[in-house]
């Protein structure tokens, strides 16, 4: 077991919550086509209140601190919390456009000791990026940010969301990020809007697209491997949680809502009411989230694809139901394997008609995430005891 | 004897999670675990504070082992952070360290009201 998992495995025991995903605003210098989020301020944290927010983060043992938005830099005390949250040690990435990041603002995140910039890129060509993004020259500032980011000394994730309008400039993005001594991971995933309007899934890639995708060796690494069947269905599996959501991970958004999952929009609880650790270990949704066992699901505890799917309890709540199939992640296990899911075999179905996954979610099986996904990346990874 | 000081590295991240301590260097990104003794090691290490000092108040006291023995250990656990850039050691007192864990510890630090 590696060390990061070791990390996991821990946190869940303890109900410590390792990993929170902080957006500070939801407001963007960009209107990216696929965005689910509505960008008017509808009544931000202020600066002090994100402040004890994270001294309540700190306390309760988040290490890992990934902040977003919408685009976090467009705050005006985007520096003060990442100085706050260095001063509280967290480990800390930021997700950004890097449209606003200049010289002096990539030596000040460096001088801060932000692990990680994660910047979104969606084609090496302006006249796709700048479509998509909706901003006019957003490709060439965001290049340049990266630029600065990286001769200040930053690590640099190039994150690249695969869509219709995209889908042939991604190997054009992974040449680009290397070009840039940035690392690559492309994500298929295309979420229905915060308030429930799914129109934008219309912009995600066919599933049929997804089979040669999974051929792709840079995206997979052993696309034979990848895409071989399900492994045999064991106790482990069986018994195994669904996800970090709720368990060792949770979301916050600018208003103070917390969420299991920036993918689960199960309102939780708010911060500005209630003690974070309150939430986070009374929360009856969040109890709700931590009973799912693999073994009980209705449809998926008898599917061949129990041991290696993802399936996204919170794409799945927002099918109706978090304990049922998350219709994305079986295309996504049919694509690969060529084997139906269970889901797929009670709706009398043995391939996908076009469009049957109304929700694009978050990845690839675990094999790929080593690849492709990782949400934390870590490497290398090395233990020392006293 | 010439006094060691030890401080935290302003470039590192750092949490506990139940009897260890998590740290994670943002230079490399390297990821360590520190024992319980380690983690009381890192914890003291506030850079006015001499290792003999920390040793003997800290480690000695709350694990019963004699001073020569734990000293050594600690001056080993030292080195080896030291060498991943994670500890700063002088022989002189280390102006400013990282600022200690925790919401109160830290308001403390920024200079506001407890």
């Amino acid at each position: 077991m590696s060390l990061m998992a070791e990390l996991i495995r821990k946190a869940v025991a303890l109900g410590v919550p390792l990993t929170a995903h902080v957006d500070l605003t939801y407001r963007c210098n960009e209107r990216c086509e696929h965005c689910y989020l509505d960008h008017d301020d509808k009544g931000e944290m202020s600066f002090n209140e994100i402040s004890g927010l994270l001294g309540q983060l700190a306390d309760a043992g988040v290490f890992f601190l990934i902040l977003s938005g919408g685009e976090p830099m467009l705050r005006r005390d985007f520096f003060d919390i990442v100085a706050r949250a260095r001063a509280l040690l967290f480990n800390v990435k930021v997700k950004t456009n890097a449209v606003l990041v200049r010289t002096a603002e990539a030596q000040r995140l460096r001088a801060l000791g932000v692990e990680q910039m994660q910047v979104s890129v969606y084609s090496h060509r302006p006249e796709i990026h700048d479509a998509v993004t909706k901003l006019p020259g957003s490709l060439r500032r965001t290049i340049e940010g990266i630029r600065a980011l990286r001769a200040a000394g930053l690590k640099v994730a190039v994150a690249n969301v695969m869509m219709r309008s995209n889908l042939a400039d991604r190997q054009g993005v992974a040449a680009m990020a290397r070009e840039l001594g940035a690392t690559y991971s492309a994500d298929p995933t295309v979420t229905p809007m915060m308030d429930g309007d799914r129109s934008v899934l219309d912009l995600r890639i066919e599933g049929s697209e997804l089979h040669s995708l999974f051929q792709d060796k840079e995206l997979v690494g052993d696309p034979e491997a990848f895409c071989a069947p399900p492994p045999p269905v064991d106790d482990d599996a069986r018994n195994a949680l669904p996800c970090s959501a709720g368990h060792s991970s949770c979301y916050i958004s600018p208003y103070g809502d917390v969420f299991p999952c920036v993918q689960f929009p199960l309102p939780s609880g708010n911060i500005r009411t209630q003690k974070f650790l309150d939430i986070w270990r009374h929360s009856p949704q969040l109890e709700e989230v931590r009973s799912i066992r693999t073994v009980g699901l209705p449809v998926c505890s008898s599917c061949a694809h129990l041991g290696a799917c993802t399936r996204c309890p919170g794409l799945a709540w927002t099918e109706g139901n978090m304990r049922g199939p998350s219709s994305a992640d079986c295309e996504k296990s049919f694509y690969r394997t060529g084997v139906p899911s269970a889901n797929m075999l009670a709706r009398g179905l043995t391939t996908f008609p076009v469009g049957i996954a109304e929700t694009g979610l978050a990845a690839f099986p675990p094999a790929a995430h080593r690849h492709a996904m990782g949400l934390i990346q870590i490497a290398p990874l090395r233990q020392t005891a006293a | 004897m010439t006094p060691t000081y030890i401080a935290r590295s302003t470039a590192v991240a750092a949490r506990r999670l139940g009897d260890e301590m998590v740290v994670m260097s943002a230079l490399d990104s390297t990821l360590f675990t520190l024992s319980e003794v380690g983690a009381v090691l890192w914890q003291a290490a506030d850079g006015r504070t001499p290792l003999d000092e920390i040793v003997r108040e800290h480690v000695c006291t709350a694990f019963s082992v004699d001073a020569g023995t734990a000293l050594r250990d600690a001056e080993e656990f030292v080195r080896a952070l030291a060498e991943r850039g994670i500890l700063l050691v002088s022989s002189q007192p280390i102006a400013s360290p990282a600022a200690p864990q925790g919401e109160a510890a830290a308001a403390s630090a920024a200079g506001e009201p407890r």
